[in-house]
C-alpha cells in the first residue's frame, strides 16, 4: 500500500492551499498527495469565470480560474504530488483510502487526511415544488458549468429560483449568453446574495428581483413552458389570489448548498446539525484524530479567501499531526457555543495544546440592524463588536487574539451571541 | 438608462445614493463615507464593469476558454463586446494573461484569457 504523511481530499481550493501549507510544515519525508475526481484542479473555480475572486487574498480582482491558477502553479513548483480522474470512495478511521480512477482500486495509507471535498446543491426536491418533470430545469450550478465549461446553450427564457450568488451570477451570466432572465423569484424577505451582486448582476440588466415570492408550479410536458409563482406572507405561507404565470423555458433551483459529507459520514466523524460540516477545533481536526477538514466541506463560504486561509491552517495542523499526534489527544477541547441570533460558529471547540490566534466564523440566523456580537468566557465579556448590519447571507469573523486568549478560563465555555441595541 | 438611484457596492452597508438634478446644480444624497460619494460620481456618469465570458478554442484539450477585459469597460459597450468576441477565432495553445484581442472596441482594455488551454492530446497536462 502506498504511504504519505497527509493526503488531501479535493482539489479544490481548499485543498490546494492545505497541501501547500502541509508541505511548507514537513520537515524530511515531505509526500503529500492531492485526489481530485474531477480532469482538473481547481475546483468550482474552474467553472466561476466571472469577477470577485482575491480581493482579500491577493487585494486583486480575479476570476476563478486565475485564482486556481495560482495555487495550482506552486503545486506543480513543489512538485507535491496530485491524481486527477480519481474518485476517494472510502476512508476509514484509521486513515486507509480507497479510491477508484481509470487503472482500477487503490489503497492508500495516510499519517493525516485533510477533507476538502466541497459541497453539493440542493434540488428542486429539497424545496417540494409540485408540478412535471419536463427538460429545462437545473441548479444554477449545474447550468454554470454547462455554459461555462461545456458551452451548451441551456434554454431561452428563464426564471431563476433563489437569490444567493449562485443565482444572481447567473442572472448576469444568462443575459451576456442572450438568454432572457425573466425574474429572480426569492422566497425570503432579503437577499442572501451579496450586495455587490445584486447590483451587477440584477440591477445592470434590470432583472426583477421578487423578494417574498415563491415558485408553485413548474408548468409544461416535455419541455418547461413555464412557472407559477405567488406571494407569501411572514410566517412563508403563500398569499391566495396573489399567483402569476411567468412563460419560461429554463427554471433554474439556486436553493442552497450542502457540504459533502458522505465519506466525513462512513469515517465515522461528527457532523454539526446546522453547518452541516464536521465539528472541528480551531486546528480544524474533526472527531477522528488526524482527520482534518476545510472549504466548503466544513461549512459553505461565500468567499474563496476565506478558504483559503481556512485551509492554510488546517494543512498545517495535518502536518502537526503527521509529527506529534499526542498533542490531539481527547479531553482536550472547551466547547465554543453559539447562542442568541448565531445560527452556528466554526470552529466549534478550542484544543488546549493550541492556545493560538484564530478567527471564529459564524453566521447569523435573520436579519439584524445595529447590533452587537460578543464573545464571553464564565460570565464575562471578552469582546463586543457593533455591527450595522447583520445577514444570514454574509459569514461574519471576529479574530480572536492571544490577548483574549490569554484571559480565558479554561473550565469554561466561550459563548458566542448576538445583543440588540 | 437615466438612474437617479444606485446602491453602493463597497462596503457591507450598502447605502443608497440619490442624485438630484437642479438645472446645472448636481447634488448627491445618501453616502455614508466619501469613498462612496467618489465611486458613486463615476457610476451616475461613467459606469463600468469587468466583462467576463467564454469563447471557443480550437484543438484545446477543453472546448472553451474562459476570457475577461483587463480593465473595466463602459457598461453601455458590454453586449457589444460579446457579439464581436464570439466572431473570433482562439486556436489552442492558450496561455493564461495571453491577450486574445487588443483596444476592444477603442475601451482602453484588452481581452485576456483566464485559463490556460493546451493543445488536445499533449501530454504536458
Ligand atoms: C457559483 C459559485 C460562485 C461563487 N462566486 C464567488 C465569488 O465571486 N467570490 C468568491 O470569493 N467566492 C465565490 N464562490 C465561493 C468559492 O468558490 C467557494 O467557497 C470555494 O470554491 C470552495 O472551495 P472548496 O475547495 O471547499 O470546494 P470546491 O471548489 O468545490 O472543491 C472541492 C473539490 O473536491 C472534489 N471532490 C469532491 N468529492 C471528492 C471525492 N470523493 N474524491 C475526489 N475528489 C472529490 C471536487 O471534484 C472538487 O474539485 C462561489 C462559489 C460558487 C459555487
Ligand atoms: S457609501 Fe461608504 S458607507 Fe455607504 S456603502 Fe458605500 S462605502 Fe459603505
Amino acid at each position: 500500500m502506498e504511504k504519505y504523511r497527509v493526503v488531501i481530499i479535493g482539489g479544490g481550493p481548499a485543498g490546494l492551499a492545505a497541501a501547500l501549507e502541509s508541505f511548507k510544515n514537513l520537515k524530511g519525508d515531505k509526500r503529500v498527495l492531492i485526489i481530485e475526481r474531477d480532469r482538473f484542479l481547481g475546483g468550482i473555480l474552474n467553472q466561476c469565470i466571472h469577477p470577485g475572486f482575491g480581493l482579500h487574498y491577493f487585494n486583486e480582482e480575479l476570476t476563478g480560474p486565475e485564482y486556481a491558477h495560482r495555487f495550482v502553479e506552486q503545486v506543480l513548483e513543489n512538485r507535491i504530488g496530485y491524481l486527477t480522474e480519481t474518485h476517494v470512495i472510502d476512508i476509514t478511521s484509521e486513515k486507509e483510502i480507497v479510491a477508484v480512477n481509470k487503472k482500477g482500486l487503490k489503497r492508500i495509507k495516510a499519517d493525516s487526511i485533510v477533507l476538502a471535498m466541497g459541497c453539493r446543491e440542493r434540488t428542486r426536491g429539497a424545496i417540494i415544488t409540485p408540478g412535471t418533470r419536463p427538460a429545462g430545469i437545473f441548479t444554477a450550478g449545474q447550468a454554470q458549468r454547462f455554459i461555462n465549461i461545456e458551452g451548451y446553450r441551456i434554454g431561452k427564457k428563464a426564471v431563476i429560483v433563489g437569490s444567493g450568488d449562485i443565482g444572481l451570477i447567473m442572472a448576469r451570466r444568462l443575459t451576456l449568453e442572450g438568454i432572457e432572465v425573466k425574474a429572480v423569484v426569492e422566497i425570503m424577505p432579503y437577499s442572501t446574495g451579496l450586495r455587490r451582486n445584486i447590483v451587477q448582476c440584477l440591477d445592470d440588466f434590470g432583472i426583477p428581483l421578487l423578494l417574498s415570492h415563491k415558485l408553485v408550479k413548474i408548468h409544461g410536458k416535455y419541455r418547461v413552458e413555464g412557472v407559477t409563482i405567488a406571494k407569501v406572507d411572514s410566517q412563508l405561507q403563500e398569499i391566495p389570489s396573489t399567483e402569476r404565470f411567468i412563460e419560461c423555458d429554463t427554471v433554474l433551483f439556486s436553493v442552497g448548498l450542502i457540504p459533502e459529507n458522505e465519506l466525513s459520514k462512513k469515517a465515522g466523524i461528527v457532523l454539526d446539525m446546522r453547518t452541516g460540516g464536521p465539528v472541528v477545533d480551531n486546528t480544524f481536526s474533526t472527531s477522528q484524530k488526524g482527520i482534518f477538514a476545510c472549504g466548503n466541506v466544513l461549512h459553505v463560504h461565500d468567499l474563496v479567501d476565506n478558504v483559503t486561509k481556512e485551509a492554510q491552517t488546517a494543512g498545517r495542523y495535518a502536518a502537526i499531526y503527521s509529527q506529534h499526534p499526542e498533542l490531539f489527544e481527547d479531553n482536550i477541547h472547551i466547547n465554543v457555543v453559539a447562542k442568541d441570533g448565531i445560527r452556528y460558529v466554526v470552529p466549534q471547540k478550542l484544543n488546549k495544546n493550541f492556545v493560538q490566534p484564530f478567527v471564529l466564523r459564524f453566521r447569523v440566523d435573520n436579519l439584524y440592524k445595529d447590533a452587537v456580537v460578543t464573545i464571553s468566557n464564565a460570565g464575562k465579556i471578552l469582546i463586543e463588536v457593533k455591527k450595522s448590519i447583520l445577514t444570514p447571507g454574509e459569514m461574519q469573523s471576529i479574530e480572536i487574539s492571544q490577548k483574549i486568549l490569554s484571559q480565558l478560563d479554561f473550565s469554561s465555555d466561550i459563548v458566542v451571541s448576538l445583543q440588540n441595541i | 438608462m437615466q438612474k437617479n438611484k444606485v446602491t453602493c457596492i463597497l462596503c457591507p452597508r450598502g447605502c443608497t445614493i440619490e442624485r438630484n438634478v437642479q438645472g446645472e446644480k448636481i447634488e448627491l444624497n445618501g453616502f455614508g463615507c466619501k469613498r462612496g460619494l467618489e465611486w458613486a460620481k463615476e457610476e451616475f456618469t461613467n459606469p463600468k464593469r469587468i466583462l467576463t465570458t467564454t469563447l471557443h478554442v480550437k484543438d484545446g484539450e477543453i472546448e472553451f476558454v474562459p476570457v475577461r477585459t483587463n480593465l473595466p469597460i463602459p457598461k453601455d459597450n458590454i453586449f457589444e463586446a460579446i457579439l464581436l468576441l464570439k466572431n473570433i477565432e482562439v486556436v489552442a495553445p492558450v496561455e493564461i494573461g495571453s491577450v486574445i484581442m487588443k483596444n476592444i472596441l477603442d475601451t482602453g482594455a484588452d481581452v485576456i484569457a483566464t485559463r490556460r488551454v493546451s493543445k488536445k492530446n499533449s501530454s504536458n497536462d
